[in-house]
């Protein structure tokens, strides 16, 4: 009790001080089930109820802000947030200019949607987002992509022909297939680490805490509970 | 919004619909184009104002501050507006930054540019990261302005620019020849009398502004496009209690609706600023209302 009591106290006096201590969460809000607005205008999804868990547990006071997927990293390293929390796998290529956590969900296969189940992948034109692993992926092997901004626009090329498949996370597109003949691809392409939150390098302290807070989510189970409810990938 | 909202899945027709315009989302929606409004209210004039003090740099007698005029317009104006404003917001966040980091932190050890991070103390953050979400809100929208006014600043001092020089010469020397100073010439009758000259340059610059506000979202203000393209996205029955398909047709016709429409209001109030004007000018405008007045 006397603890609370301390730590209310210290709480009470670093809010009116105005010190930094809220962190702030960057995401897309685009990337149903990981992140999306809701009807309210609210950041919803599985990495919501995952980063306001977090902060429970490392005690931080957090907010959420919305940022473009394109400029997601570059506004991360100028610091006008702490953290990106935005369904973003962990590369070599990204680590480079920021720092993950450890990841908070498995290393998943990314799969493709087409209008039909028979779509040649190597003479087809696949959509991607911009910066994603998927859009690398398709780059690398030197097919012919199309890059789209948002995922939404990625599914729209497809349905309106202008390209013949959409490689992304399956979990995205497990949302997506069923309206309008959109359909799954048996093919899946393991690409990517897990997801994992991203951090400025020269924030170790803060990745430490969130480090720690997934541990703990990884170790009773609630991580697993909470992947189950948004079927974002599988469990741990 | 409306009691009848709770349960969205068991309405239909219009009621559906009256619920689901009113959803907290779709008021954000609704208040976007508030920002719009106000971000065009307050950048014309501050614009007005880059503008008229670049005109008049262009024209001084003084050379270096001529040559800072005719810089800014040149160099403004050659860049493309989207390289701008993804470059020069960040640059001018981090500069405002820096120098808050040089006054509030002089006893700071570590470098600011760390790799790729930029990292300044907290207290130096602009705005303060623990401020409420609509500081950084309104700071993002004064970066905005701000931006704005540079780039269409530019394009103003250019039309003023000519504006000024197409005032008839013998204008100027009958106020000479009254004993006028320079700066009373300027002031007292090279002003008034530019704006008719200055008026449809300036009036293509406020349709292209009107037009230009998109580019809000690039840096960060959530303008009406994202709304309409956020909203006009297909919606799951999982994630929504409002599904439906991808109507972004419907979201960008409503645009169009809106940017027609103000674009024909200005025209029409520009018109008569423009009737206003030409009263008494050596112009074929001014030369119509005398024949018109007999």
């Amino acid at each position: 009790m006397k603890k609370l009591i301390l730590t209310t106290t210290a709480l009470a006096m670093t809010a009116s001080f105005a010190m930094a201590d809220t962190v702030r969460m960057g995401t897309e809000g685009a990337y149903a089930p990981w992140n999306f607005v809701n009807d309210a205008g609210e950041i919803d999804g599985f990495e919501r109820e995952l980063g306001d868990e977090l902060c429970k547990r490392a005690e931080l006071e957090c907010t959420w802000v919305k940022n473009e997927w394109d400029s997601i990293i570059p506004n991360l390293v100028s610091s006008n947030y702490d953290t990106i929390i935005a369904g973003m796998s962990i590369t070599p290529e990204r680590d480079e200019v920021i720092d993950f956590t450890q990841a908070y969900t498995p290393a998943d296969p990314s799969a493709y949607a087409a209008m039909s189940a028979d779509v040649n992948l190597e003479s087809g034109v696949i959509a991607a987002q911009a910066t994603t692993i998927q859009a690398g992926f398709v780059a690398a092997q030197g097919w012919t992509l199309v890059e789209f901004a948002t995922p939404e626009e990625t599914v729209a090329a497809v349905k309106n022909g202008e390209a013949d498949a959409v490689l992304a996370d399956k979990s995205f597109l497990d949302t997506m297939v069923g309206q309008d003949g959109l359909v799954m691809l048996e093919r899946m392409e393991a690409i990517g680490g897990g997801v994992g939150m991203g951090l400025r390098e020269s924030d170790p302290e803060l990745r430490a805490k969130f480090d720690a807070a997934i541990q703990s989510m990884k170790d009773d189970g609630s991580l697993n509970t909470l992947i189950a409810k948004w079927e974002v990938s599988t469990q741990w | 919004m409306f009691s009848y909202c709770t349960d969205p899945s068991t309405l239909d027709g219009l009621k559906w619909l009256s619920c689901y315009l009113t959803t907290g989302k779709h008021m954000s929606f609704y208040a976007s184009f508030g920002t719009v409004l106000a971000l065009l209210a307050i950048t014309a004039p501050v614009a007005l104002l880059f503008g008229f003090a670049g005109a008049s740099a262009a024209r001084a007698r003084i050379a270096p501050i001529r040559w800072l005029g005719k810089s800014y317009t040149a160099i403004v104006r050659g860049v493309p507006d989207i390289a701008f404003f993804l470059f020069f917001v960040i640059a001018l966040d981090q500069a405002f930054e820096w120098m808050r980091h040089k006054v509030k932190c002089p006893d700071w050890d570590q470098p600011i540019r760390q790799g790729s991070d930029f990292i300044v103390c907290d207290a130096a953050k602009l705005p303060l990261s623990s401020s409420p979400q609509w500081i950084h809100e309104a700071y993002g929208f004064s970066l905005a302005v701000l931006t704005f006014a540079i780039v269409f600043g530019a394009f103003a001092a250019n039309v003023l620019y000519g504006a000024m020089r197409a005032v008839p010469r013998a204008q100027l020397e009958t106020a000479e020849a009254y004993g006028m100073s320079h700066r009373q010439t300027f002031w007292r009758i090279l002003v008034p009398q530019m704006w008719t000259y200055a008026l449809p340059g300036l009036s293509n610059l406020w349709m292209i502004l009107i037009k230009a506000t998109p580019l809000l979202f690039l840096l960060g203000v959530e303008d009406v496009v994202y709304w309409a393209r956020e909203l006009g996205a297909t919606k799951t029955a999982k994630f929504s209690d409002y599904p439906h398909g991808n109507w972004h047709m419907q979201y960008f016709f409503g645009l169009l609706v809106f940017y027609l429409a103000f674009t024909s209001l200005s025209e029409r109030v520009f018109k008569r600023i423009s009737a206003r004007l030409s009263h008494g000018q050596a112009t074929a405008a001014g030369e119509a209302q005398r024949k018109a007045a007999q």
